[in-house]
């Protein structure tokens, strides 16, 4: 594809962005509009803006690399992605998030907690540990998506990097969560259309159908490498060898840590108020769920038979063929699809990084902006413009991470977000919908305490993030605490959901006081 | 099933293709289903009621 075609293509997604942000921009003259998108999003937006928030270009590109290396066993995040990020979510979370959520006029997720627990140091707590923690996952998706841009177009990174934020800065300020939801369903559409064709292209051009493909794929066992052995894999449509390292990584972090942390996201559960009724809600369900198969199912099972073509055209395997498991996905896509659909996957991997990217921006300015600054402060402001004030503040952090912190603490990111989010708040939330005595102490010590075993098991215990982090290598000169299988490559959510979840239900059973929390809303 | 034998990796289709089959039925059975709330009527009286609130801080 020649410069100027893919100059075009990107002129014309640039202008649909810049008039849906200004849509966006029109529309949002309240902090209702701005937070919340005035509270009556369409279903098929807030669905797809959903999906696109979750499926980053890490979940294409990074997993789609997995799914290469290591096969079909991520179709169960697949599963969990649509069950308990969509089905779950939605139904059991959703409705009553949003049914509450209208009744305390709640604006964020911090501020829904803090008012279902009427406690103002809740809404603090929450929106300083989004503020903190969030930047590192947004640096990951920021950094994926400057590197992309500065291969496709040939650019100095940090120019990739500047005009990247750049262009997300601008129409998340201006249009607050209506400019980010707009330009969530146009990059989902685009994501979705190029993930089918993605899917026909790939069974036509390695002349098979799904099971023939499946058969073909599982007699190939034989050709997996000895290192990927030793650690559990069995081949491309097998479950890793059960207790082995790879089993753990995929059970524990991949598949629980991932598809169980989505329950807690604070950019999505926000999603949740902007719809008007229920009927909007059901109607996501099936929106979301088709969207997450068309996405995750799709390069999950076309990243393991991209194994299948490779061999056919080179006589290996893709890790063989390829040598670095990023490159995989855009090296398949290069070789097996006409040429026109690389620049329609650019923009799909573009599209899957700024949707993330908008939303995390939008949840971390309003955390510092709203639930921090304007809750500490005693004065009467614009809130509005503190809140744009906090969203411009969290696009410099996240910029800053990316010059600052090594590759290896970023490209965790997103697992150790996760996992905060799940352990600090998940605990919290599904009480602040399901357990009426539950008390605001108790919340408030679950949050704290599942925040610090999150921080320890991250910093001290699973060998990824502490090896990167270095802490423990400092203080205890050795990379990990306990360096006996499992707990290197036990996901840190496992150890630290458990503590408070504990803490929760234990200081609210001591607790006779069942006055603390505003009882007319939990009906 | 699908052409896999394993029953760790075509459970794990079966219910990816379950849950769909699942969200599109439930979808449409309830594609109009929930869109007239009773909670307005609660939401305008807990206004009412941090209204009342703030007149009995100013009081104080």
């Amino acid at each position: 594809m020649n410069t100027f075609v893919l100059g075009l293509i990107v002129l014309a997604y640039l202008i649909s962005l810049t008039y849906l942000g200004f849509k966006g921009y029109r529309k949002s003259s309240t902090d209702k509009d701005y937070l919340l998108a005035g509270g009556e999003i369409h279903p098929f937006v807030m669905a797809v803006s959903y999906g696109a928030t979750f499926i980053s270009s890490s979940a294409i590109i990074g997993f789609g690399g997995v799914a290469a290396n290591f096969g079909m066993g991520l179709i169960w995040l697949t599963f969990l992605n649509m069950f308990v990020g969509v089905v779950v979510a939605f139904l059991f979370f959703g409705r009553k998030t949003r049914r509450i959520g209208h009744h305390l006029n709640a604006h964020t997720f911090p501020e829904f907690l803090g008012k279902s627990y009427n406690s103002k140091a809740i809404q603090v707590f929450a929106g300083a540990v989004i503020f903190i923690a969030m930047p590192l996952y947004a640096a990951v998706v920021l950094k994926g998506g400057a590197v992309f841009i500065e291969k496709i177009f040939e650019i100095d990174y940090n120019i990739a990097l500047f005009l990247f934020a750049l262009v997300i800065a601008a129409y998340v300020i201006a249009g607050g969560l209506r400019g980010v939801m707009y330009t969530d369903a146009l990059q989902g559409t685009i994501m979705f259309a190029s993930m089918i064709f993605l899917l026909i292209w790939t069974y036509k051009t390695i002349g098979m159908g799904f099971g023939e493909a499946n058969v073909h794929l599982s007699e190939m066992a034989s050709e997996v490498p000895d290192k990927l052995k030793a650690i559990g894999h069995m081949g491309w449509t097998s479950m890793p060898e059960a207790g082995s390292p790879w089993w753990y990584t995929l059970v524990t972090s991949l598949i629980l840590g991932v598809g169980i942390g989505v329950l807690a996201q604070p950019q999505l559960v926000v999603r949740f108020m902007t719809v008007k009724s229920t009927k909007e809600l059901n109607r996501a369900v099936l929106i979301g769920c088709v969207f997450i198969l068309a996405t995750t199912g799709i390069i999950f099972t076309v990243g393991a038979v991209s194994n299948i073509f490779f061999m056919q055209t080179e006589g290996q395997i893709a890790i063989n063929a390829v040598n670095d498991l990023d490159k995989i996905i855009p090296e398949y896509i290069k070789a097996s699809m006409p040429g026109w659909f690389a620049a329609i996957f650019m923009l799909t991997i573009l599209s899957a990084s700024m949707s993330t990217l908008s939303s995390q921006f939008h949840a971390m300015g309003t955390s510092i902006g709203r639930d921090v600054i304007s809750t500490i402060s005693k004065k009467q402001r614009n809130n509005t413009r503190i809140t744009r004030g906090g969203v411009a503040f969290a696009i410099i952090i996240s910029y800053i991470i990316c010059y600052t912190l090594s590759i290896g603490v970023i490209a965790r990111g997103t697992a150790i977000f996760f996992g905060i989010c799940a352990a600090t708040f998940l605990p919290a939330y599904f009480c602040s919908l399901y357990w009426k005595k539950t008390t605001a102490k108790a919340a408030f010590w679950s949050m704290i305490s599942g925040f610090s075993a999150s921080l320890f098991a991250l910093l001290f215990m699973h060998a990824k993030e502490s090896q990167a982090l270095g802490i423990s290598q400092f203080i205890f000169g050795k990379p990990v605490l306990f360096d006996k299988m499992p707990w290197p490559v036990l996901d840190p959510m496992v150890i630290s959901l458990p503590v408070s979840i504990i803490v929760i239900v234990v200081l609210t059973l001591l607790s006779n006081n069942s006055n603390e929390r505003n009882k007319n809303v939990l009906a | 099933m699908f052409g896999i034998s394993d029953p760790g990796i075509y459970l794990a289709y079966l219910l990816v293709f379950l849950c769909v089959i699942f969200a599109v039925i439930y979808g449409i059975i309830n594609w109009n289903k929930g869109g007239n709330d009773k909670e307005q009527p609660l939401e305008e009286d807990l206004k009412w009621e941090e209204e009342e609130l703030k007149i009995k801080e100013d009081e104080a």
